[in-house]
């Protein structure tokens, strides 16, 4: 039953040459899908373009569903898989940053880097600026230490917070991707094209 | 129809279909590994290396270095190095088979490749701030956390979102 790393299915020898290949699909699917093109990321906020859309919310649904159902099937414990813990103000003001910096930047740190490996300056400046910004956070980490750690909820689902059950969600986040893919579809036909 | 030696290049994937490779690949990795896929960790323990590197009594000390830090073993030993390496690698092999691989900048012809450099690292920068305050950037937090319904996970993928859209009209200058 899985996950497979935790219950010592798979040795942890092999952990890091899994790392390498996951990586490497990973790579390989955000560049094909053209994540390595800011002006075609960024087209999302202006209407020009929504593959960001459509990959993430089509993988974030095809993910869930496929995880859940290996649980009901028995395959895996759901319970198991990492969840994020909830440090509440610090996560607010972290996405806001973050939804700035892809705003200036055309990139997330995932995009920057296939950007970086088909030679686009810009994905290599712009992987020096979070490296600079992860520098600069550690460099003032004594400063902003009791912020950074305010509100712990700890590793909380939705399903604990709303006391709701998963399937719920699951079927609710796809119904919200047939909204988005149907109103992002209308929207790309009314919006002037860009060339890049 | 008219085809062009290059006309392939800008040839991407069916959004959908990307989008249902990637599905499938996270719910392999969560399968596996029992947690998703990340970005920023390995950027952040090349940091942790070259600051424990330059001063290892300093990064022993220090509250947020010290984390990352344990005297047996190298900070590079990292499942999110070696992903991260391969993410370098599966990108290089995809834009090679398109030939999409070359030194260049790309802007929006409204401004100069000197603007968008300016832009693009201040936008890294933002993000090496924010992910850190996050927990994780758009692929650990964003991404692999609403995967599994993490809470914290769909907070930051609306903060991310919601934000972006909210100023969108402020920089629309460097795209449109």
């Amino acid at each position: 039953m899985g996950p497979l790393t935790f219950n010592d299915i798979i040795s942890t020898e092999w952990n890091y040459v899994i790392a390498l290949l996951i990586g490497l699909a990973f790579g390989y699917i955000l560049e094909a899908s053209g994540f390595s093109s800011s002006r075609k990321l960024v087209g999302v906020f202006y209407g020009y373009d929504f593959v960001v859309i459509r990959v993430f919310i089509t993988s974030v649904s095809v993910a869930m569903i496929t995880l859940l159902y290996l649980d009901y099937l028995g395959f895996l414990d759901f319970s198991m898989l990492y969840v994020l813990p909830t440090y509440l103000p610090a996560q607010i003001l972290g996405s806001v940053i973050m939804g700035l910096g892809f705003l200036m930047g055309g990139f997330c740190p995932g995009t920057s880097l296939t950007a970086l490996a088909i030679g686009k300056i810009d994905g290599i400046i712009f992987t020096v600026g979070i490296w600079l910004g992860i520098f600069g956070f550690s460099e003032a980490y004594p400063y902003i230490e009791d912020f950074n750690n305010s509100g712990y909820m700890g590793n909380v689902t939705l399903m604990d917070y709303f006391g709701v059950n998963p399937y719920t969600f699951a079927f609710g986040f796809a119904v919200f991707a047939i909204v988005a893919f149907t109103v992002s579809s209308y929207v790309r036909r009314n919006v002037k094209e860009i060339q890049y | 129809m008219e085809f062009k030696n290059d006309s392939f290049r800008h040839v991407y994937w069916n959004p959908y279909f990307g989008g249902l490779l990637l599905g499938l690949l996270i719910a392999a990795t969560f399968y596996v590994t029992g947690r998703g896929v990340g970005a920023t960790g390995g950027t952040k323990a090349t940091v942790v290396t070259a600051v424990n590197t330059l001063a290892p009594e300093y990064a022993g000390n220090q509250d947020f270095y010290s984390k990352y830090v344990d005297e047996d073993k190298n900070p590079m030993e990292n499942w999110l190095v070696f992903e991260t390496l391969g993410i370098i690698i599966g990108a290089f092999l995809s834009g090679s088979i398109k030939g999409r691989v070359s030194l260049r900048v790309q802007h929006s012809p409204k401004i100069t490749s000197r603007t968008r450099l300016i832009f693009a690292l201040a936008g890294g920068l933002l993000f090496g701030v924010g992910s850190q305050f996050a927990r994780g950037c758009t692929s650990g937090a964003a991404l692999s956390g609403s995967t599994v319904l993490s809470l914290a996970g769909f907070i930051t993928m609306i903060g991310i979102f919601g934000t972006a859209y909210l100023f969108a009209y402020l920089f629309r200058k460097l795209w449109i």
